[in-house]
This record gives structure tokens, sequence and C-alpha cells, in this order.
């Protein structure tokens, strides 16, 4: 089971890291976010590639205000 | 002023405010705070994501013509801070980090040597490191010594509002080091950061003092002004204090009345 943001995500396993973007509705070329996926960064030009297995951990980060 | 430019990094900044965005209680808010401020640079946090958030922070401050400066707050281990901080390069494409690695949720104060671990990886993978530290001058030294390229230490804990505890310490830190020392945390009001530029500071961080005032505009305002007479006041040199009075008008051809 994926989880996205600590939520069970309806992705399949086998599917790229931009399949959970357009699942939260984000546009991939959105400024300001950052994926990382057990606890490891997938830098952008990779979200098209780097594809979930069943027990990936995504967490989709962006811009809050703080600090 | 105008040549009294402060330079971190070799980045050349004309405010020596830092404004820190949290605590705001919109996004407008944050514009029009920021505006006040004449700040260059503001902090951002990293978290998830809000895909029903209207708006973006990070158009906010690119249409306020203001940098963008990541923060790791709320990380408490050196493996979180660094992981945030690639993040934050990845998100926002800079490599500028404000380094928060916190030792526990009632002070919020620096887990020192988490911070120094912290600082030594991201230094190594070329990251601009400027971590929030506690008023320690050798602990200022040695983060210098990693290569951190600026050292922000705090004058009380974060949000607290109770200024500049021990001035002395921020003195020492200002001696201890060649790199930029930008007090960060504890400032509550205007005098507070005028005091850190008059100890030698060369910036002031601002955040909840900011946000959380009655009026934000206003006191990002005073906080402008603030550093630019601390700053003034610093260069000018403050007289020595002494225990007695020493009159300055001058007794000669004072009248006698008899």
């Amino acid at each position: 089971m994926i989880r996205v943001n600590g939520n069970v995500s309806q992705v399949s396993p086998g599917q790229p890291v931009s399949t959970v973007l357009a699942e939260l509705k984000l546009s991939a070329d959105l400024r300001g976010i950052a994926v990382a996926v057990n606890g490891e960064v997938i830098p952008r030009s990779d979200w098209d590639t780097y594809t979930l297995s069943d027990s990936a951990r995504v967490e989709v980060l962006g811009a809050m205000q703080g600090g | 002023m105008s040549t009294d430019v402060f330079t971190i990094a070799g980045r050349e900044l004309h405010s020596r405010l830092i404004v820190g965005t949290g605590g705001f209680p919109s996004l407008d808010a944050v514009a029009q705070a920021l505006a006040a401020s004449g700040a260059e640079l503001a902090t951002v946090a990293l978290r998830r994501v809000d895909p029903s958030a209207k708006g973006s922070l990070v158009d906010v401050l690119a249409k306020a013509g203001v940098a963008l400066l990541p923060n790791t707050a709320g990380c408490f281990t050196a493996r979180d801070a660094v992981l945030t901080a690639k993040l934050a390069r990845e998100a926002f494409a800079t490599d500028w980090i404000k380094l928060e690695v916190i030792g526990d949720e009632d002070t919020l104060l620096p887990d020192a040597p988490e911070l120094l671990r912290a600082a030594e990886q991201l230094v190594a993978d070329g990251f601009v490191v400027l971590p929030y530290t506690t008023d320690d001058p050798i602990l200022a030294r040695r983060l210098q010594d990693l290569g951190c390229a600026a050292v922000m230490p705090l004058g009380s804990p974060i949000g607290s509002g109770m200024g500049i505890r021990n001035p002395y310490n921020i003195s020492l830190v200002r001696e201890a080091v060649e790199i930029p020392v930008v007090l960060d945390a504890g400032v509550g009001t205007a005098s507070d950061a005028a005091l850190a530029m008059e100890l030698g500071c060369d910036g002031v961080m601002s955040a909840s003092a900011i946000a959380r005032a009655q009026d934000p505009v206003a006191m990002a305002a005073a906080m402008r002004l603030a550093v630019d007479a601390g700053r003034l006041a610093a260069r000018a040199g403050r007289i020595p204090r002494r225990t007695y009075a020493s009159p300055s008008t001058p007794d000669e051809g004072l009248a006698e009345f008899g």
C-alpha cells in the first residue's frame, strides 16, 4: 500500500512519482514542490521515471509560512 | 547607509533585516509586512502540501522581490535537517538554508551536537549554511570553522519575545567569528533589534515580533528603522558608561549671583 503524506493512495505500485502529483491535482511544473520517497529525495527530473513500490512512503512538500 | 552593504556568501543585501513568514494570518498580510520591512530575504518552511490551499507563498515572495531562505524548522536530528535542506534545494532551487536542529519542544533551543553534524554535512554538499545557534561564542566559532556562511545566535527562545537575555554573550559571539552574525529569535519589539545592531550584529531576523504584533505592518516598519538606527549607532560609537554625571554644559562663564 502506497502512502502519500501519511494517507493511503489510490496509485498502483509500478506507477511513477508523477502519478502521485496528478492524484493530488498538482501540476508537475509547479514551482516550490519537492518529493521524497522512503526518506530519499527524488529529483524533479526523475518524477516521470522513478516508479513506486508497494511499500512506498511518499512525502510531497511545498513552501509553508514559517521561521 | 547606501554604501553600507551587508554581504553573506557573496550576496549583497541592502537590508539588514530578515523577516520570518510564520505566524501571519494570510499571504496578503505577509506581502504587506514584507513591503513595510524593506527586507530582501525571508524565511519559509517546508511542509506537506495542501492541494486545497489558495495562493502560493513562493509567488508572494517573487512578486515582492524578496529572496527565499528555506529553513529546517521542526527537525530534531541532523538526518532530518539534512534531508529537509536537500528537499528545500530541490523545491526552491536555492543552496541557502537556515539550519535549525531543535533539542526539545518546550524551549526550541538548538541541539549543539546535531547542529554541528548537520552543518558539516550540508557544507560538504555545497550548501550556504546559516545555522540557528545558541549565544555561545565557542559554538559559533566551531560553526564558522565548519564553513558556515553566517551564524544566527538567539537572543532568547523562539517566539518568547524576551529580547536579548545575555547581551554580553552576543558581543562575545561577534568577537569570536569573522562571518556575519544575525541575531535570531527572541526579538519582541523594535528596541531589541536596535540593541542587537548596537552590539555589533550584522543583521536581525524577526518573525513573531512582526507577525504577532497588533499591527504587523507598523511593526515591520519599526523593525526596519530600528535595524538602521542600531547599525548607525554601532558605527557612530557610543560613549562609555560612567557612574557619575558629566556636565554637557561647561562651567566656564557661569554667572555668580553673590
